[in-house]
């Protein structure tokens, strides 16, 4: 069970978490059909880091960015996604 | 009754072993036991049902598996080695029958042929009749021991904690860095899977007095460590996370505090594996007898048991930690005829021993119960030796299968010792004591007749299955372990994977650490399920979620239905009604006056904001913007693939501010969806999305005279159809939506939960001088069913689009919502996808969840979502999905359920059975 850093929390066991989905897999509205069915279903699958995004779910409930080996597990970087992370 | 080998105290403790009463010490474990009761044969094998001993004094036990206690306590496949025997312990053999002695299965270890290596592959391959064939006497024949049935009495508790240095092993090595850390003011944990702190000085106390072990201890208390005994670290997960697995009460025996086990999550800044080494077999004809032991584990009985396993003992080693075990059977009055030694003179010269070099056992010979004689080459010549005990060492492998669980990137090969050595490691973990480095060995030469030489002890895997899977063409050390099963019993290999690894390495022609190795997983010991459940194993965890008026539905005694998380009342039977007549009498009471039902657990949810509308108009497929304040609608939403996965309604409660609701089960994914979409696709939206699905509880009045009841309650006019008022009923703020999925003019009722019970009183009230009742959710169905209203999960099950279910017309037409991309999928709208009909049964009552089919035999052409009586004529009546059913109007199909043996001959129709208009929603 990975370690992971909320942002707004700090560091929390993985069962608060959940995951959603990764970044690359986002489909923005108004994203023309054919290049959001190629984020749905025909990305990139990488063998090394990843970026992930998770919720805090059973915590804070913010949404984060974690960028994370997929064969490791090592956690590169946290980040806080939504409002909060606006500019 | 203890054995005559054993001074020194009298045994106290009653025990019994297949019902017969024995006596042991206090300390003892039951292979400890067993022996001083001159109990050889303790079990048979897994595939041969050959007889074994014991062999091993510790967890890496692989013969002498036991079930031990009674009834729900009972523990199948516990090691003999790695239970403590309590007073009144009940245990028994396995894998027998009649009995352990005389064990008809053991006729098949005469023809061991008939059961080769990669036999479930070879019959699997074969015709199925082949295997249906042998799997009844598989079945039979092959196994460990028999899980309980009835339940486990006792509790199972889970911790977790926090540490400094979690410290894996409590001998010498252990206890010393465990001391270390706590005197450098960090906080330590120490575990140790035995009973005993320092089992291994017990053993060998000519290493380090074992009183050290004590004082140590005692400094590290002081220090404020913790020291948990019995406690096996079963599991080394990501960021140095360790389960430990603590046993309160040994296994069977009823727990002195109601907890028979605990399992830790320890959550260790640095760990510190002291887990310390075990002995390796020698591989040679007949190794697998009883009295065939491990050199150090026959130590362990003379020293710290004051069991000496035989009389006459022959050693066979490779190095020089067995001749610490001749000095102590000849200390303890046994005779050492000879040591078969591997290694060429002068090795073990000085000893005192009569010392064999270059040889190792040829065969053993002997009785189901002892050994009697052993064998060897001496010089070129067979000689024969009169003994009933041989203690063998084949050097010794660390224990790295925590190492390798955290994630160990290497094992590196130390070629004196014949063994992999944790290297690297990506955690913050270290390995210490022998876990770390061991003892030199000499050549293990390979054995005359490899068939019977056996490797892995407890899956009965011999060298000559592993030459077998070599000569098949399995070149692959994962592919030879799946094939032979070689380390994937209950022990996983501890004992056999070097040996395995050595011949494959010697096939291949290459060095070992070229062979490669299986991975190393979690548990390093067998767990219980109990353990792993804790206290959660009634409900599996899930939590019971209880209606706002759960106290006034359960007064009226309703049959209860869960659905999701909570417990929603299916009918109220009246006297002696069994459920249908309740939900059929409930349902006309809807069609022809008036009923009322609970409706709380519908996802609720107050969207608000100046772009409240964007964000609805995002998320549900339908038009939002044009609603004009106070009236509603219903809606669909879809996932980004096109596909339906919920539905509800939307209402606009002012300017910008809206209520949207959804299907109950889907609740908390569309909480999720609604989080996802509003917090990271669109987080610049000025937009508030609070879940208020349990903060209003909801009552749906329905009915031709709900109109009447309402106007009672609130005292002004009603609503119209699909519009929303507030008012008050009972002196409670209420919110009024007038909306139908019966069917019938009809008004959800939303008050904040805490005062909800006076609402619904008042309502009862009303409904009942309006002459109906209370309905239920089976009431609801039919009603829904026959008006064709969807439910999601039954026709909205994630495989639909909204053409497939007839929802197309009230799509969005400017686009936009999610799903719009997914929905241009050619694939989509290509013929030959399941569409929504409703269908009449022509003869007999549909059958829920049947498959559509066109004759018998034929393959399923769609299935029945949802199936119903008529509510007030007679039929059967159904909503299913068939394929390409919008065009199949009139069609006559079979539902057929062959897991219930029902079936009823239908006719395809529209999805509407009643009020096809709509005109009973209008006033």
């Amino acid at each position: 069970m990975l370690l992971i850093t909320c942002p707004h929390c700090g560091p929390r066991a993985q069962l608060e978490f959940v995951y959603e989905r990764t970044v690359d897999s986002v489909v923005q509205p108004h994203t023309d059909p054919t290049e959001a069915m190629e984020r749905l279903f025909t990305r990139a699958n990488p063998r090394g880091l990843d970026d992930e995004i998770w919720r805090h779910t059973f915590g804070c409930r913010a949404w984060l960015v974690m960028t994370r080996h997929r064969t490791t597990h090592a956690i590169a970087a946290i980040r806080a996604a939504g409002p909060e992370a606006l500019p | 009754m203890n054995g005559p080998q054993r001074g020194g105290v009298a045994g106290t403790i009653r025990f019994s072993f297949d019902g017969k009463p024995l006596l042991a010490r206090p300390g003892d474990t039951l292979a400890a036991a067993l022996l001083a009761n001159r109990i050889g044969l303790v079990a048979r094998s897994f595939k041969y049902h050959r007889p074994r001993g014991i062999m091993a004094a510790g967890v890496e036990e692989p013969n002498a598996l036991v079930t031990v206690g009674t009834s729900g306590r009972s523990e199948p496949n516990t090691r003999a080695t790695d239970v403590f025997v309590y007073d009144g312990m009940v245990a028994r053999s396995q894998n027998r029958w009649p009995n352990l002695s005389f064990d008809v299965g053991s006729v098949l270890g005469l023809a061991a042929k008939a059961l080769p290596a990669g036999f479930y592959y070879k019959t699997f391959f074969g015709s199925a009749k082949r295997w249906m064939f042998y799997e009844w006497f598989i079945r039979r024949a092959a196994g460990l021991g028999d899980a309980p049935t009835a339940a486990d009495p006792d509790r199972f508790s889970q911790r977790a904690v926090f540490c400094d240095v979690l410290v894996v092993g409590a001998g010498p090595a252990g206890l010393a860095a465990a001391l270390a850390a706590a005197e450098a003011g960090e906080r330590v944990i120490l575990v140790e899977q035995d009973s005993v702190l320092a089992p291994s000085l017990v053993r060998d106390p000519q290493d380090l007095d074992p009183a050290w072990a004590e004082a140590t201890a005692a400094r590290i208390g002081e220090l404020g460590g913790r020291i948990l005994l019995r406690t096996t670290a079963a599991g080394y997960w990501d960021d140095n996370l360790i389960t430990l697995s603590q046993r309160l009460a040994e296994p069977g025996e009823p727990p002195a505090g109601g907890i028979a086990q605990r399992l830790w999550h320890v959550r260790a800044k640095r760990v510190v594996l002291a887990t310390g080494a075990l002995e390796r077999p020698l591989a040679f004809a007949h190794n697998d007898r009883p009295g065939v032991m491990l050199s150090q584990a026959v130590r362990t009985y003379v020293r710290r048991f004051g069991v000496v396993p035989g009389q006459r003992v022959i050693i066979a080693t490779n190095n020089d930690d067995a001749y610490l075990t001749a000095a102590a059977l000849r200390d303890a009055g046994a005779e050492v005829v000879a040591v078969l030694e591997t290694r060429p003179a002068p090795a073990g010269a000085s000893s005192g021993f009569t010392v064999h070099n270059d040889t190792m056992p040829l065969t053993t010979n002997g009785a189901r119960h002892h050994l009697r004689e052993v064998s060897a080459r001496v010089d070129g010549k067979i000689v024969r030796w009169q003994a009933d005990l041989l203690a063998m060492s084949g050097g010794f492998t660390p224990v790295v299968h925590l190492h390798m669980q955290a994630g160990g990137a290497a094992l590196d090969w130390d070629d004196a010792s014949q063994s992999f050595l944790p290297g690297a490691a990506r955690q913050n973990v270290v390995s210490v004591g022998a876990a770390a480095s061991v003892a030199p060995v000499g050549p293990t030469p390979p054995p005359e007749n490899p068939a019977k030489a056996f490797i892995d002890f407890q899956n009965d895997v011999s060298l000559g299955d592993v030459d077998l899977a070599w000569a098949e063409g399995y070149r692959s050390v994962e592919h030879l372990k799946r094939y032979t099963t070689l380390g994937m019993a209950t022990d996983q290999g501890k004992t056999s994977n070097m040996a395995a690894l050595g011949r494959l390495a010697e096939k291949q022609g290459v060095a070992i650490p070229e062979a490669g190795l299986t991975t190393f997983r979690p548990p390093y010991t067998p767990v219980t399920m109990g353990l792993l459940a804790g206290r959660i194993e009634r409900d599996a965890g899930a939590h019971l979620r209880r209606l706002a008026l759960f106290d006034v539905h359960q007064a009226r005694q309703p049959i209860w239905q869960p659905l999701g998380y909570w417990q929603r009342p299916r009918a109220y039977p009246q006297g002696a009604e069994t459920l249908a007549e309740a939900a059929l009498r409930e349902g006309r009471s809807v069609r022809t006056a008036v009923g009322m039902t609970d409706v709380s657990t519908l996802a609720k949810f107050e969207v608000s904001g100046p772009d409240a509308v964007q964000l609805l108009e995002l998320v549900c497929a339908t038009t939002v913007g044009k609603l004009a304040v106070g009236r509603g609608r219903y809606t669909f939403m879809l996932r980004e693939d096109g596909l339906v996965f919920d539905d509800g309604t939307v209402w606009r409660l002012a300017e910008d501010r809206y209520l949207l609701t959804s299907s109950t089960g889907g609740a908390d994914r569309m909480a999720v969806h609604l989080s996802y979409v509003r917090q990271f696709l669109c987080p610049q939206f000025r937009v508030s999305v609070v879940n208020v699905q349990e903060h209003y509880a909801g009552i749906a009045v329905a009915g031709p005279t709900a109109k009447a009841v309402l106007a009672g309650l609130i005292g002004e006019e009603v609503p119209r159809h699909m519009s929303a008022v507030r008012a008050s009923i009972a002196g409670i703020p209420v919110l009024v939506l007038a909306a139908s999925y019966s069917g019938e003019r009809a008004f959800e009722v939303y008050a904040e939960a805490s005062l909800a019970e006076p609402v619904w009183n008042a309502c009862e009230a009303e409904v009942t001088a309006q002459g109906g009742c209370l309905y239920g959710m089976e009431a609801m169905e039919f009603l829904r069913i026959e008006k064709g209203h969807l439910v999601v999960g039954g026709e909205i099950d994630g495989r639909l689009t909204p053409h497939d279910l007839a929802l197309d017309k009230m799509l969005n037409k400017a686009g936009g919502y999610i799903g719009a991309a997914g929905l241009t999928r050619p694939a989509l709208t290509a013929p030959g996808r399941r569409q929504l009909v409703g269908l009449e049964a022509i003869a007999g009552t549909i059958p829920e969840g049947a498959m559509l089919v066109t004759a018998p035999g034929q393959p399923a052409d769609g299935h029945v979502t949802a199936a119903a009586l008529r509510v007030l004529e007679s039929g059967s009546i159904a909503l299913g999905q068939l394929v390409d059913g919008f065009a199949r109007h009139g069609e006559e199909l079979i539902a057929t359920s062959p897991t219930r043996s029902q079936s009823a001959a239908v006719r395809v129709v529209a999805p509407h059975f009643y009020d096809t208009a709509g005109e009973r929603y209008r006033d």
